[in-house]
């Protein structure tokens, strides 16, 4: 894994492999987290495989949840409310491209805020870069994602609808997706491992989310001028994004150039933060 | 030989909360602490203070360390031994100075970190290896050689949840024996195993140093570990490195840092005719009669109480009782009533089946008849038990794990 180090004979103060100092050098850090990189597969890994044994559904709880909620949600805005639904496909359809960002979001960001508390056994024994951990728990939520798409793909052919050429756009609002439950993941994490009542805030974000979300009904109803106010919240964009990849739905790309600048801006905040906090990780933990 | 490791004047400072018995700072406590202070501006800095009290866990240390040395970290409990591993394995961060590093490290401050109860024995293997910075690839090559070592070819298909201590023991030192950093930091941990695997623990170890050239820095309450597997050592002495050189020299100097305690009594009163009996002197023995200054933590040691009897006497009794440093009793122990005539008289209490947690005991002594107490001797005489180990069958002595530090008798058998 790292790479052989060489023995030289001269014992300058240039030839040490590493320097520890009370604030370490930001430059190694991205080199360390390239060298620790298997890390991010076996975390998640680890993650994914003891849910896996844990649970007698397993896998199927990635199918369950975003589909119930679905029928739920259409049932709700489609029937009662009565919302009116732009562009050809089925309420439903429009629902659950809507609900897996939303799913992934809220996995992600619940998985990742409480990663470091998880594994403090992990963080007061062994070095390693520490954003690896809500790095592995935002991956173990993208695969989730993965599968719940497999669903997505049986209902299209369910409905017989056929995505456009947008499609292969997707993966950049997966991206834009990550990124975002990255950044929020991170600086929630840091700071629940120094003010532990902060978890009990998380699953408040995360209903409060839900209804600035566009989950069960489509942003094309709420009139521009809220539109783009909406968008600061980064999920508009990826939610959005989602529905003009696979069904067409159009889009407000102002919205998504707001989104995209939001996500960034939470991630380099997260970082940041992280950065910040990461010293002090195992001796607050 | 080059130098792989150089620490210029590390510290390590902690702040220690005296308000909060929590660990970590709830959000909650900084609010109602802020509201608290706006009311109170002038005491602010006052208070602030006085609530932590800082700790230096280590202070100004500075050592260079050649490659292939074995250096034996030495010291008493709380000396800093396990912060300055920390340190070196980038798990915390000095306050102070800097160490400077040539060669990759792992460090094994715990046995199999990071195991999963619910993943079997070939997942945590992988699991474990990588956390430990060993490549996939590295760990694939090693494989087979790590189930050997570790004796567990019919379980690894078995979550380790069902692994007997001694299976899992194994596992997790096979997967450290292989892995190949040129400095290895090692905490303790083998304390823990069966002798005869410890044996062949500290063999590879010893194997791994010398052919390869590796550096080993290892911290044990072992003393004959160490001394077995060390060439060097360090002393540290309360956050202070107080000897660095050859390890039987540092092993000596470790000995020897022993507090000066009162482990010896004299009567040198005057005494009245009518005192039926008193104690003229009392000691404290190692298991073999020798006066040693502090008994290695699960050794047997004694207490001599020479007496005389002035007078005939039926039913003396001589006792003993044992406190630890909070004042709490340990337990009192009564010597039979005895029918004695005049004369000079050595009563022993002999201990060696409990092991005393590593600490000062105070020692009461007291002589009655029946239950009339004729001599009572407090406050003069102390037991020191140290936290160096002599047997090797003794699993880490940490004051933590309580106040007795035998095991009980255990099994677990399936319904």
């Amino acid at each position: 894994m790292l790479e052989k180090i060489k023995f030289e004979n001269k014992s300058d103060k240039n030839n040490w492999d590493l320097i520890i100092q009370p604030g370490m050098s930001v430059i190694h850090y991205w080199n360390e987290m390239w060298r620790f990189r298997e890390l991010f597969y076996i975390l998640s890994w680890r993650d994914l495989k003891v849910r896996y044994k844990q649970t007698v559904l397993g896998m199927a709880w990635s199918i369950i949840r975003p589909l119930l909620t679905t029928i739920i949600f259409t049932f709700v805005f489609g029937r009662i409310a009565k919302l009116s639904n732009p562009g050809q496909a089925p309420y439903f359809l429009m629902v659950f491209c809507g609900m897996l960002p939303w799913q992934f979001f809220s996995n992600a960001l619940s998985e990742a805020s409480g990663s470091l508390i998880g594994n403090a056994n992990l963080i007061t024994k062994v070095y390693f870069p520490r954003m690896i951990i809500p790095a592995s728990s935002v991956i173990t939520s993208l695969v989730d994602l993965g599968v719940s798409f497999i669903i997505l793909l049986m209902m299209l052919v369910w409905y017989e609808f056929i995505p456009s050429w947008h499609f292969v756009f997707l993966p950049l609002f997966i991206l834009l997706a990550f990124i975002c439950a990255f950044g929020f993941g991170l600086y929630l994490t840091a700071v629940n491992v120094k003010y532990r009542d902060f978890r009990y805030i998380i699953p408040f974000i995360i209903q409060f989310g839900l209804y600035i979300t566009p989950v069960g009904f489509n942003s094309n109803i709420i009139n521009s001028q809220w539109k783009n106010l909406l968008s600061l919240n980064p999920m508009v964009g990826v939610i959005d994004g989602f529905r003009w990849c696979i069904l067409g739905i159009p889009i407000n790309w102002n919205g998504v150039i707001i989104s995209t600048f939001m996500s960034l801006l939470i991630l380099m905040i997260g970082i940041r933060y992280f950065r910040k906090m990461e010293n002090t990780f195992a001796d607050n933990i | 030989m080059k130098t792989v490791i150089k620490a210029s004047n590390i510290s390590k400072k902690f702040k220690l909360h005296h308000e909060s018995k929590e660990k970590y700072v709830a959000l909650r406590d900084v609010i109602t602490n802020n509201s608290k202070n706006l009311f109170s501006f002038k005491k602010k800095q006052f208070q602030r203070s006085s609530q932590n009290e800082i700790f230096w866990a280590l202070k100004n240390i500075d050592f260079e360390i050649k490659q292939g040395d074995r250096v034996g970290i030495v010291g008493r409990n709380g000396a800093g031994k396990s912060t300055l591993l920390k340190i070196l394995s980038r798990i915390t961060s000095p306050s102070t100075g800097s160490v400077s590093l040539k060669g990759r490290v792992a460090s094994l401050l715990e046995v199999g970190t990071g195991f999963h109860p619910e993943l079997t024995g070939r997942e945590n293997i992988f699991l474990n290896g990588t956390i430990m910075g060993m490549s996939r690839a590295e760990i694939k090559k090693q494989f087979d050689a790590i189930v050997q070592f570790a004796e567990v070819e019919r379980f690894l298909d078995t979550p380790v949840k069902r692994y007997s201590s001694g299976m899992y023991v194994r596992l997790a030192f096979a997967i450290a024996a292989h892995l190949e950093p040129e400095i290895l930091l090692i905490d303790e941990v083998l304390a823990v195993g069966d002798a005869q695997f410890q044996k062949k623990c500290l063999g590879k170890m010893e194997e791994v140093s010398k052919n390869d050239g590796r550096t080993i820095l290892f911290v044990s309450h072992n003393i004959s570990m160490i001394q077995k597997l060390c060439n060097t050592g360090m002393l540290l002495t309360s956050g202070q490195l107080t000897y660095t050189g050859d390890i039987n020299q540092v092993i000596s100097h470790y000995l020897d840092s022993a507090e000066e305690i009162n482990n010896f009594y004299e009567f040198n009163g005057k005494i009245s005719e009518d005192q039926i009996a008193y104690a003229k002197s009392i000691k404290i023995l190692s298991g073999n009669n020798e006066d040693v200054k502090e008994i290695p933590v699960g050794e047997p040691w004694k207490i001599e109480i020479k007496f005389s009897v002035q007078h005939n006497v039926n039913g003396l009794i001589i006792g003993l009782g044992m406190l630890n440093e909070m004042d709490v009793p340990i337990r009192t122990s009564w010597t039979i009533p005895q029918n004695l005539l005049p004369g000079d008289y050595t009563a022993t209490f002999l201990e060696d089946g409990i092991y005393f947690s590593p600490g000062t005991y105070r020692m009461l002594v007291g002589i009655s008849i029946g239950k009339i107490s004729i001599q009572y001797i407090d406050k003069d005489i102390f037991l020191h038990i140290s936290d160096v180990i002599g047997k090797h069958d003794l699993s880490v002595v940490e004051t933590k794990n309580g106040i007795f530090l035998n095991q009980m008798k255990m099994n677990v058998i399936r319904d």
